[in-house]
């Protein structure tokens, strides 16, 4: 085993949907060609949080069956349609040859709450003496049975297995933005050692709930003002804008790959995970430590960085210092917040960095900057080495590197 | 470098070298392995909070702990701190606070809980009804801070990776039911890739609350035989109506053999293969002819490099759900044939209840208890045998008998199979 020879992990198929549109070349329209990128924002239906919402998808053109559409929830479909287009990409959907023996790690969330039904029961329940039995009761009566099974996390694996014929196996992390990133690193390293050969990951996340905003701003977390880029936050002390966002991609090994004549993107060549307790500079630790762990194979000079920012303070901060300060070490960064183009999207931020840097590296050419952005700054040429970020908003830090692939 | 011990497919044997366990029937596996070779059930009525109304009124909860607010995450956590607590004890690894390894977390996923939502509710009326804006607001203006850290998802891992000093990100997981499987695969592929000498893997879940026991039950999963608690959990009976909740945890210590020979470890046993296998049928239902449960388990044996016929036992997922019991009957007899009349098969949640993301590391473990004892912990309230399904089921009294190798199996809602084989010391 240990002698064996390791196989690069490649990405062969991408699926993104977001605020930006759907697919490699929506999203690097709106974000490429040199241009800066204008983000999607609705500030209105979930006023004071702006959201970058979901556009319009066409749901049924991967989940063909209405009964199917019918058993999840936004978040489930999302993910549900996401995948698809990731294995549509990679030229395996409907071939049970392939989706027989793919792995699949998805990074989830639970789906959401009925909160027609939650409020009612709030109201409901102080006008009673026998709270407990009035609970009982109204979510006896009022809870869709299928609820449940639209609410639990591995049910998004699950609906991808039952409407695209994943079937080689199917495992769901969870932890939010960590989730992702465990997602990735743990299907790299069972490609790189032999212990599969072809597997999906991904994530999905539903900005446009009001379950969800309610458990951020438990933590004071969102961002409640006008939209800003997500570096110039901080000034007024920073936060959260979320964005509907499902990123999914293909990985596999490069002689799976190139013996079925498989396009790749991109060669993902390593993804690192650490945690600490967030007192001052310990993530920025972390990260020095893996991007270390990385250096030994990157020349000093121009570096892409997409960042899995998330926008709160102070980790946000945090993380800008650490990226300028890899100056001291020869790197010139250009920074691209993904977050401020596409929302923060928790499970699904460090994959949808992944794609992006897939899509940037099969272009050979760095997204623009964000409008309004003083950090971001152009960068000329061929991004052939981008490093991609993702730090939790409570916990966790991640880093990949994504390389183009030779000619 | 000592020892150089291989597998048939030339990777690092992998062993268990510690356990722990809390469930409803005890602390620890001395309390534990008394109760359920004894066939003493864990389920009792529900008093956490009020069933009036309910079809189902009993579950296998552990009660008595002093942890504060009971919430599902924080007694997901104190579950999880005793059974890992005893199995670094057991395994004699590391130091105090100081676990040489990754973790890997089955637990259930968390949402805010009715009391919290009532109370920012509260806050949030002005003796007029609320929105959902207004309880974004009340949130925001709140000091809940804690709140929202204990009803994320990564919350318990991060809590025991404090705690217990293992390495690295903790991976949480979920694949249902099948969850403490998942977990102990995750430990094994890690040392085999070697890139670990040792792991932690835990299934615990303290989901036992008004609105998981009614979402179960809306999906007719639970039993709703009352009364008398203990005979409500009846698998593989003819007469069986669904499944009785319960809580628990269990944690096993992973290490390769050389690295657990090397500091003198006492070897419980081996971790021999792990299969896994995803269903494409239905959310809640296997494919009727279970090819995909035959396939997880003809996965595992593949992998640990055993024939059917030379399992001694099986640890069965046995829900004493209709649907579970049948399905796992069918795959079986498909891949035992006619051995699988002569191997004996029992179901620990006829006594523990089913302790759902914790139940794949729950009985992993009860499952050394037998190899290590060459005892068989029964299937209790077997009364009325199902004639489609003739099995050696131990009824209602354990056995004594030699068993070198078992295979543990777990499956879940989501289309979730996975198989454990473990077997004794090698020679």
């Amino acid at each position: 085993m240990e002698n064996r020879q390791m196989e690069e992990v490649w990405i062969t198929g991408i699926g993104l949907v977001s605020s930006l549109g759907e697919g490699c070349e929506d999203h690097w329209r709106s974000m490429g060609n040199g241009g800066s990128c204008e983000p999607v924002v609705d500030a209105e239906t979930f006023a004071p949080y702006a959201v970058h919402p979901l556009g319009e998808v066409d749901f049924s053109s991967q989940v063909p069956k209405r009964g199917d559409l019918r058993q999840m929830g936004p978040w489930q479909r999302l993910g549900t349609y996401t995948a698809g287009l990731a294995l549509s990409d990679a030229g395996v959907a409907g071939d049970p040859a392939y989706l027989n023996k793919m792995d699949m790690i998805i990074a989830a969330d639970g789906g959401e709450r009925d909160i027609e039904v939650d409020i009612a029961v709030l109201e409901g329940i102080g006008r009673r003496n026998d709270p407990e039995v009035f609970l009982n009761e109204a979510l006896s009566t009022q809870l869709r049975p299928t609820l449940f099974l639209a609410q639990l996390p591995n049910l998004m694996a699950g609906n991808i297995s039952i409407v695209h014929k994943v079937c080689g196996s199917s495992r769901t992390f969870m932890g939010e933005e960590m989730a992702g990133v465990s997602a990735a690193q743990i299907a790299v390293k069972k490609i790189r050692h032999g212990q599969s050969e072809l597997c999906l990951i991904g994530g999905a996340y539903n900005a446009e709930r009001d379950d969800m905003q309610f458990a951020f701003e438990l933590g004071h977390y969102l961002w409640p003002g006008e939209f800003e880029p997500l570096w110039e936050r901080r000034k007024k002390g920073g936060g959260i804008v979320n964005g509907s966002v499902g990123a999914f991609l293909v990985l596999e090994s490069k002689s799976h790959a190139t013996a079925r004549g498989a396009r790749a993107y991109a060669q993902l060549s390593e993804v690192l995970a650490d945690r600490c307790d967030r007192a001052p500079g310990a993530a920025a630790r972390n990260a020095r430590e893996q991007f270390d762990a990385l250096g030994a194979s990157l020349e000093p000079g121009p570096l892409a960085v997409l960042s899995g920012a998330c926008g709160a303070e102070p980790v946000t901060g945090e993380e800008r210092a650490f990226l300028e300060g890899l100056s001291d070490k020869g790197f010139d960064v250009s920074a691209r917040a993904v977050s401020s183009m596409l929302g923060h999207s928790v499970e699904a931020q460090f994959l949808s960095g992944l794609a992006l840097a897939a899509i940037a590296a099969s272009k050979k050419q760095l997204f623009g900057p964000v409008a309004g952005s003083d950090f971001e700054k152009p960068y000329d040429g061929c991004p052939d080495r981008i490093l991609v970020t993702s730090w939790g908003h409570w916990r966790g830090e991640g880093m990949a590197l994504v390389e183009t692939l030779a000619a | 470098m000592t020892g150089n011990l291989r597998d048939k497919k030339g990777r690092p044997v992998i062993v268990v070298t510690g356990f722990g366990i809390v469930t409803s029937l005890g602390r620890g596996m001395a309390d534990n392995w008394a109760a359920l070779t004894a066939g003493r059930s864990g389920i009792h009525p529900i008093t956490r909070f009020s069933t009036e109304g309910l079809s189902t009124k009993i579950a296998g909860t552990i009660d008595g702990l002093e942890i504060g607010d009971i919430s599902a995450p924080g007694l997901a956590k104190a579950f999880a701190t005793a059974s890992i607590a005893e199995a670094i004890s057991q395994s004699g690894i590391g130091s105090s606070g100081s676990f040489p390894g990754p973790l890997f977390l089955a637990t259930p996923p968390a949402e805010v809980e009715w009391p919290l939502r009532r109370q920012i509710y509260e806050c949030a009326r002005n003796g007029s009804p609320v929105s959902n804006a207004q309880m974004k607001r009340a949130a925001r203006e709140g000091a809940y801070q804690d709140q929202h850290a204990l009803f994320l998802f990564g919350q318990v891992g991060e809590y025991l990776a404090d705690k217990f000093g293992t390495l690295g990100q903790p991976i949480s997981l979920s694949t249902a039911c099948a969850s403490g499987g998942t977990a102990i695969q995750l430990g094994v592929e890690a040392i085999r890739r070697g890139e670990t000498d040792a792991a932690l893997c835990v299934g615990t879940d303290g989901s036992v609350h008004t609105e998981s026991l009614i979402r179960f039950s809306l999906l007719s999963a639970l039993s709703t035989r009352n009364d008398p608690p203990k005979k409500a959990s009846r698998p593989f009976a003819k007469d069986r109506d669904g499944f009785v909740m319960a809580e628990g945890s269990a944690a096993l210590v992973l290490e390769s053999y050389d690295a657990a020979k090397a500091r003198g470890a006492k070897i419980l046993g081996v971790l021999r293969g792990c299969g896994e296998r995803a269903d494409d049928f239905h959310r809640t239902r296997s494919t009727p002819d279970g090819t995909p449960i035959i396939g997880a388990i003809r996965n595992a044996l593949d992998d640990a490099g055993v024939e059917p016929r030379q399992i001694d036992y099986i640890n069965a997922h046995g829900t004493s759900t209709p649907e579970n019991d049948k399905i796992e009957y069918i795959s079986l007899a498909n891949v035992f044939g006619e051995h699988l009349a002569g191997t004996p098969i029992s179901s620990n949640k006829s006594i523990v209840g089913h302790t759902l993301t914790a139940a794949g590391a729950v009985e992993a473990a009860f499952s050394l208890m037998t190899i290590a004892t060459g005892t068989i912990p029964p299937t209790i309230n077997y009364d009325t045998p199902d004639p489609e399904m003739p099995l050696d089921v131990v009824p209602n009294e354990k056995r004594d008998s030699s068993v070198e190798i078992v295979l543990s199996n777990s499956f879940g809602f989501g289309g979730q199979n996975v198989c454990l084989v473990l077997s004794a010391e090698p020679a």
